[in-house]
């Protein structure tokens, strides 16, 4: 059952810092993240958790005066070298965000926004696409007949699958995830758990939560971080039940938050 | 196909650069062909003596005097009595819309002030032409073609720029400012004078000078009501010439040493204008900081 | 003491309210006095007729064509330009002196007054490049006189587009021009048209810098190198040499409809961007 153990890989840290021009976000982060399964990112707020989570496919690249010392390793290549192909890595590598930002534009052209970027043109590849996606975001059954109305009239909870299936149109095999559920009500959050768990089997996925409960109900590896540093790193079940490090136990029990 | 990509990318960067510098060519082409071509005529009748100079006499043949301050004069009457009108009105009308005029009213005022700033100079010059200078002419006699004539035009010219940057400096001031007023008794007028009008100064101040820059600026409607006649006016019912009615009625039959006397008068409407327009963006720029 | 306080107030509003009236009326006087004196004569043998006795008799169908030509002319090199320099001044630039000093000659371009343009379109364009008096001389001069405008509202209409959007695609895997391109411009768009409206407006409506520039020979031309007389011009010379009244009107009045539609359409745009964008903000 250890899957941390068992399991090959995916994404491996080493040394990895983090500036915001001065300011340092992470320190030394050394992890080593499994595949096909869910990584939980577990922390106070600015702890640097969505910061690491945006390095993983260089979003952070956008932000004026940041800088990286260390390695990132996706399949044993890093990703900060000179020569990577950030297109590339961004399609292997996708995002869900924290509020769901469906583009103004159709159902239909939403989810095929991505396969068009990188050379699909034909039709019927793209219905295929379409479908297939929404099919895995568990949302085909309630928008296919609304494929050409803008994405911006579905719910919350469906734009947030939507921006997930938009996601899977590209065929990455690494799913982040920052807070996905936590602009959503507790109805929608259960359904996109039920679809993370479900999309573990095919992906890796990595998850930042604010949110204990759901670390414990989705996740099978957990990361606590703490002013940009990981405290504890390790198998969810065990951290939960027993953490290593006196800090861990104090958040865990909500000493602070 | 990274390679391909990556060259793709960069030279739309590159491209898309270019056109960005396209207005600091533009600028720098314009000082160079301007002043340059009228370079000459400094070098000749002299800078002092041409902006001291009188009398403006340009003589197809034989000798032609250059002095500028008909021109100088007319143009800062003109501005002058302008700017009397329109700074009033204007931000009377900026303080009305913003504070005081219900949302509807104000929404249905907005397309009558866009549709005012569109309306073209040589419409404005038209109707004071067939409309004011007769109404002029009978009311206070004379040729009815007078500075006043241009400064009433320019006015109604300039009445948009005045009210539109003024109301959005105006409704700028954040609510907090009118909240505390009104909530220590003082009433929406006191409020007004007392506390948004003085927050919103700059803008304000803004407001006029870019308006003063305009009226400066503009040449059909002034040449065809102010009489286009180069002496020294003695009242505002006398007629006068601006900096730019100048170069626009003479450059018809004009040539030669005349031509570059035209484009030394517009070289120093272009310094007087760059330099408001400095004062304006910097004024601007001072309020946005606070 | 509060009865002499509500009084000055009641004083003060009714003064303020004078000003708009004031406003209002100007605006009203004008248009209404010009329609008055040239509807009458707008007919569509006025407006496709060829002028006759130089503009004396007979209708204004070539300068209807010269402002159409000279406004086609302009746009086609101001709006590229100009959206070229806002996309790049918004979205591939980071805080820096490069884009102060552009930005600073922008502004300075747009505070040049029409007849200066006149000047070096004359002296630049016209003699210079030998361009001569043609419709391309004015359109040059007109593109760089409406630049500024274009860049400045599409700046804005870029600026409003909020960030998650670009996130969204780049996170996709998409580059940077496909964001703009595809996601970036067409949700800026209405607020760019607006611009381009009002750049028409000002186009339509110029006549120092044309008058410089474009000759004014009163014929309907065949290609951009040849001069014309567009609207504005016609105006002026009808009006300002006596030639005649009517025909003054009715150019007067084509051209007060031109700038109406222009205005309006572009108030019904802005508006119709700033609702869009009011869900925008949460």
């Amino acid at each position: 059952m250890d899957e941390f153990k068992e399991k090959a890989t995916k994404i491996a840290a080493v040394a990895f810092n983090l500036f915001y021009g001065d300011f340092q976000a992470l320190y030394q982060i050394e992890m080593k993240i499994p595949v096909n399964a869910i990584t939980a990112l577990i922390g106070p707020s600015g702890c640097g958790k969505t910061s690491f989570l945006r390095s993983l496919n260089r979003m952070n690249d956008l932000i004026h005066g940041v800088k990286i010392s260390g390695q990132l390793y996706l399949d044993g290549e890093d990703i900060y070298k000179e020569k990577t192909d950030l297109i590339g890595l961004r399609k292997n590598v996708g995002m869900v965000f924290q509020k769901p930002n469906p583009f103004p534009m159709s159902v239909y052209d939403n989810i095929a926004y991505g396969p068009r970027i990188h050379g699909i043109k034909e039709r019927r590849r793209l219905n295929a696409i379409v479908e297939q996606s929404l099919q895995q975001a568990a949302l085909w059954d309630e928008v296919k007949d609304r494929l050409y109305q803008s994405a911006l009239s579905l719910s919350g909870g469906q734009q947030q699958r939507l921006c997930i299936a938009r996601l899977l149109a590209v065929e990455p095999e690494v799913l982040l995830m920052d807070e996905p559920c936590s602009a959503l009500d507790p109805i929608s959050t259960g359904k996109i758990e039920e679809l993370i768990l479900e999309l573990k089997n095919n992906y890796t996925i990595i998850m930042v939560t604010h949110n204990l409960q759901q670390a414990a109900r989705v996740s099978q590896v957990l990361g606590f971080f703490l002013l940009g540093r990981l405290v504890e790193y390790g198998p969810t079940e065990k951290i939960m039940t027993n953490p290593g490090q006196k800090k861990t136990e104090n958040y865990l029990t909500g000493r602070f938050g | 196909m990274l390679a391909v990509r990556r060259l793709k990318e960069k030279t739309i960067k590159v491209l898309l650069f270019i056109t960005a510098l396209v207005a600091v060519v533009g600028v720098i082409l314009i000082t160079i062909f301007v002043f340059g071509k009228g370079w000459p005529f400094w070098e000749k009748y002299g800078l002092f003596k041409s902006l001291m100079g009188r009398v403006w006499l340009p003589n197809l043949d034989g000798e032609s005097i250059f002095g500028l301050v008909p021109l100088i004069v007319g143009s800062f009457c003109v501005t002058a009595i302008a700017s009397l009108l329109a700074v009033p009105l204007g931000v009377g009308c900026a303080i009305y819309l913003a504070e005081i005029a219900s949302d509807l009213w104000s929404r249905m005022f907005r397309p009558a002030v866009s549709l005012l700033a569109a309306i073209p100079s040589v419409v404005y010059g038209f109707f004071g032409l067939i409309v004011l200078v007769p109404v002029i002419r009978d009311f206070f006699g004379g040729l009815g073609f007078s500075l006043l004539a241009g400064g009433i035009i320019l006015a109604i010219m300039i009445l948009p720029t005045i009210i539109a940057v003024s109301e959005d400096a105006i409704r700028a001031v954040p609510k907090s400012y009118k909240e505390a007023s009104l909530a220590l008794g003082a009433s929406r007028w006191q409020t007004i004078y007392r506390t948004i009008v003085p927050a919103a100064r700059s803008g304000i101040i803004a407001a006029v000078i870019l308006g003063i820059g305009r009226a400066l600026g503009e040449t059909m409607a002034v040449i065809m009501v102010t009489g286009n006649r180069p002496l020294i006016p003695k009242s505002i019912l006398d007629p006068g010439v601006t900096l730019t009615g100048t170069i626009g009625t003479e450059w018809a039959y004009a040539s030669g040493e005349h031509t570059t006397a035209l484009f030394a008068v517009g070289s120093v409407l272009f310094v007087l204008i760059m330099l408001i327009n400095s004062i304006a963006i910097v004024i601007k720029n001072k309020g946005e900081l606070k | 003491m509060r009865t002499r306080v509500r009084m000055a107030e009641k004083v003060a509003f009714l003064f303020l309210g004078v000003t708009a009236v004031v406003t209002l009326a100007s605006l009203l006087i004008i248009v209404i006095h010009v329609f008055k004196g040239g509807v009458p004569h707008l007919s569509l043998k006025y407006l496709l007729g060829k002028p006759r006795n130089m503009g004396r008799e007979g209708g204004i169908f070539p300068t209807i064509m010269g402002t159409l030509w000279l406004l086609t002319a302009s746009l086609l090199l101001a709006v590229p330009i100009g959206l070229g320099a806002a996309i790049y001044l918004n979205e591939y630039t980071q805080k820096g002196l490069l884009v102060k000093i552009i930005r600073y000659f922008t502004e300075n371009l747009a505070g040049v007054p029409s007849i200066v343009f006149g000047l070096f379109g004359f002296s630049f364009f016209v003699i210079y490049l030998k361009l001569r008096w043609s419709i391309l001389s004015g359109a040059l001069t007109l593109a760089l006189m409406v630049l500024p405008t274009i860049i400045r509202t599409t700046e804005e209409a870029l600026a409003a587009v909020p960030d998650f959007y670009r996130e969204g695609s780049l996170a996709l895997g998409a580059t940077k021009w496909q964001t703009i391109s595809k996601i970036v411009l067409p949700a800026a768009a209405p607020g760019i048209l607006t611009g381009v409206l009002l750049a028409m407006g000002r186009i339509v409506g110029e006549t120092a810098a044309v008058y410089l520039t474009v000759g004014g020979a009163l014929h309907l031309p065949t290609s951009i190198m040849q001069p014309c007389r567009p609207m504005t011009l016609h105006l002026y010379i009808l009006a300002g040499e006596g030639i005649s009244l009517t025909g003054a009107y009715a150019t007067a009045t084509v051209l007060l409809i031109g700038v109406l539609i222009l205005t309006i359409a572009a108030q019904i745009l802005g508006n119709s961007f700033a609702s869009r964008n009011i869900g925008k903000k949460g």
